[in-house]
């Protein structure tokens, strides 16, 4: 049994837009949400710049009630209410009556790591022997569950309510655990997406590598430069983005508006095997996710119109944009149109998946393609495989049919989406 | 502090973490937190806390363990503050 699955809502708390109506129109306008942050200063991080979503006190207060709000220290909670919920209103569903959850619908939401600054204030309180003063949050805040155990209770789900976790891969993976879940008949929706904790005890580890760029710290809108000559290194951001899947069935039984069709996918990993490690991706591990997204979409690989990029502004860019042309096979002027958003919001690490995914379909609304930013100077490696003009620079009038949406995480995991323009 | 006045705190203390269904008239000093007020019983600990830092007091174990209603808070609350 494999049922259709749609997408009938979206939700986003992105660096460059908090709300679908903002976060579009950032897109729209290429408007980054990469900030300098006087904090990384302070600590003397090497890159002092990130991406993250301004959320003000008065919104917040209308997705917590007062009782969550006390001692909440946990942004990835944050983020991903404002995202989970959001997307659950624009979807039209209702939220379970007091006594009853509802038995079919489900949340498969992600994330990496959650709670830090909550982890952080618990370890001072442990470490001055006053465990008795952690409060009845801290474990809740903190378990990597806690996104999708505050969703479920707000929301009153009754299917599955978990949370995955597979680095920046996390997010495209939870789009794909959800579709099976329809597609097989277990559930008719499922809340999912991807939220990921700001801050200097999240971000550090990365700063540590020294994979983040550190000459734009008096620059930062130009600091994230995917696919460029010039990229220096991935800069670090946080967020939430969510989607309601939905059967086709329950959709059309409700009158819902579906913004576009799952179509397939498939996650993979390199087993961290010939070129692949812990940090960097087994090439024929990629190669084949994307072919085998392709086979279980039912579709030609020459259908496919955008990629939109796991390209993060490494080193990596170039080899990704070849596994996708051995992958489709296709290169020159038959490559897809290709962009990454990460130009404008950084890589949202765990969230990057489902807010991309979010922008992505957002594309399939408004019959457009976002442009690329601070990629003025395409990589000559890239510019050898696929003609520069496949690497929009500013947004444009286009109707895709077909978008792949592709994400790759440390321990060499992979995931590729396929999404459809919906017709019936 | 008088009684009354320590009484009203308590109870601005206990109204954040009554349910939707149950109002702030409903809390007297024989309410039980739990059965009665319907409070989370996790929700216990961080009553706890916030009596700790609204009247200056530090609270045992066993105290913790006794206080099931509105009064054995009240009782302990005076015990601790007229030390």
């Amino acid at each position: 049994m494999s049922r259709r699955v749609v997408i009938t809502g979206l939700g986003v708390c992105a660096p460059n837009g908090v709300g679908l109506a903002d976060f579009t129109a950032a897109m729209q306008n290429g408007k980054s949400g990469i900030r300098f942050q006087p904090k990384l200063e302070e600590l003397n991080f090497g890159c002092q710049i990130a991406g993250e979503p301004l959320v003000k006190d008065n919104l917040i207060n209308k997705y917590f009630t007062p009782l969550q709000l006390r001692g909440l220290n946990a942004s990835g909670i944050v983020y991903g209410v404002i995202a989970g919920i959001d997307a659950w209103k624009d979807a039209d569903l209702p939220i379970a009556t007091k006594e009853t959850p509802d038995w079919d619908s489900g949340i498969i939401f992600g994330t990496g790591i959650l709670g830090v600054d909550k982890f952080r204030e618990s370890i001072h309180l442990v470490d001055d022997k006053n465990v008795r003063r952690l409060g009845s949050t801290a474990v809740l805040q903190t378990m990597a569950s806690g996104i999708s155990a505050y969703l479920g209770g707000l929301l009153g789900c009754g299917n599955q309510v978990t949370t995955n976790s597979s680095a920046c891969t996390t997010g495209t993976e939870a789009i794909l655990m959800a579709y099976d879940r329809i597609a097989s008949g277990k559930s008719e929706r499922m809340l999912t997406g991807s939220c990921s904790d700001s801050g200097p005890y999240v971000w550090g580890g990365f700063d540590a590598m020294r994979i983040l760029p550190r000459n734009y710290n008096d620059n930062p809108t130009r600091a994230s430069r995917p696919m460029s000559a010039s990229a220096s290194g991935f800069v670090p951001g946080s967020g939430a983005g969510a989607l309601v899947l939905e059967s086709l069935d329950s959709a059309e039984a409700r009158g819902a508006k579906i913004y576009a069709e799952v179509l397939g996918g498939a996650t993979n990993s390199g087993g961290q095997r010939a070129a692949g490690s812990m940090t960097a991706p087994n090439n024929e591990a990629v190669q084949r996710c994307i072919e085998e997204a392709v086979q279980s979409a039912g579709i030609k690989k020459s259908d496919i119109d955008v990629i939109n990029g796991h390209l993060t502004a490494t080193a990596k860019d170039s080899q990704e944009i070849e596994n996708w042309c051995t992958a489709l096979e296709r290169s020159g002027n038959d490559f897809p149109y290709v962009n990454s958003f990460k130009g404008l919001f950084g890589h949202c690490l765990a969230a990057a998946g489902s807010i991309e995914s979010v922008a992505t379909i957002l594309q399939f609304e408004h019959a457009q393609l976002f442009g690329n930013v601070n990629c003025e100077d395409v990589h000559p490696e890239i510019a050898e495989r696929i003609s520069v003009s496949r690497i929009p620079t500013k947004t444009f009038a286009y109707n895709p049919k077909i978008i792949a949406k592709a994400s790759f995480g440390f321990g060499d995991v992979n995931a590729c989406v396929i999404f459809g323009k919906f017709n019936d | 502090m008088g009684k009354e006045e320590r009484y009203q705190k308590l109870r601005d203390i206990i109204k954040i973490y009554l349910p939707e269904d149950v109002s702030i008239d409903q809390i007297s000093e024989e309410s039980h937190f739990t059965e009665e007020l319907n409070i989370n019983s996790a929700h216990l600990v961080d009553i706890v806390l916030d009596v700790e830092d609204a009247f200056d007091i530090t609270l045992e174990n066993d105290d913790m363990d006794q206080m099931q209603t509105v009064k054995d808070a009240l009782r302990i609350i005076d015990l601790k503050t007229d030390k």
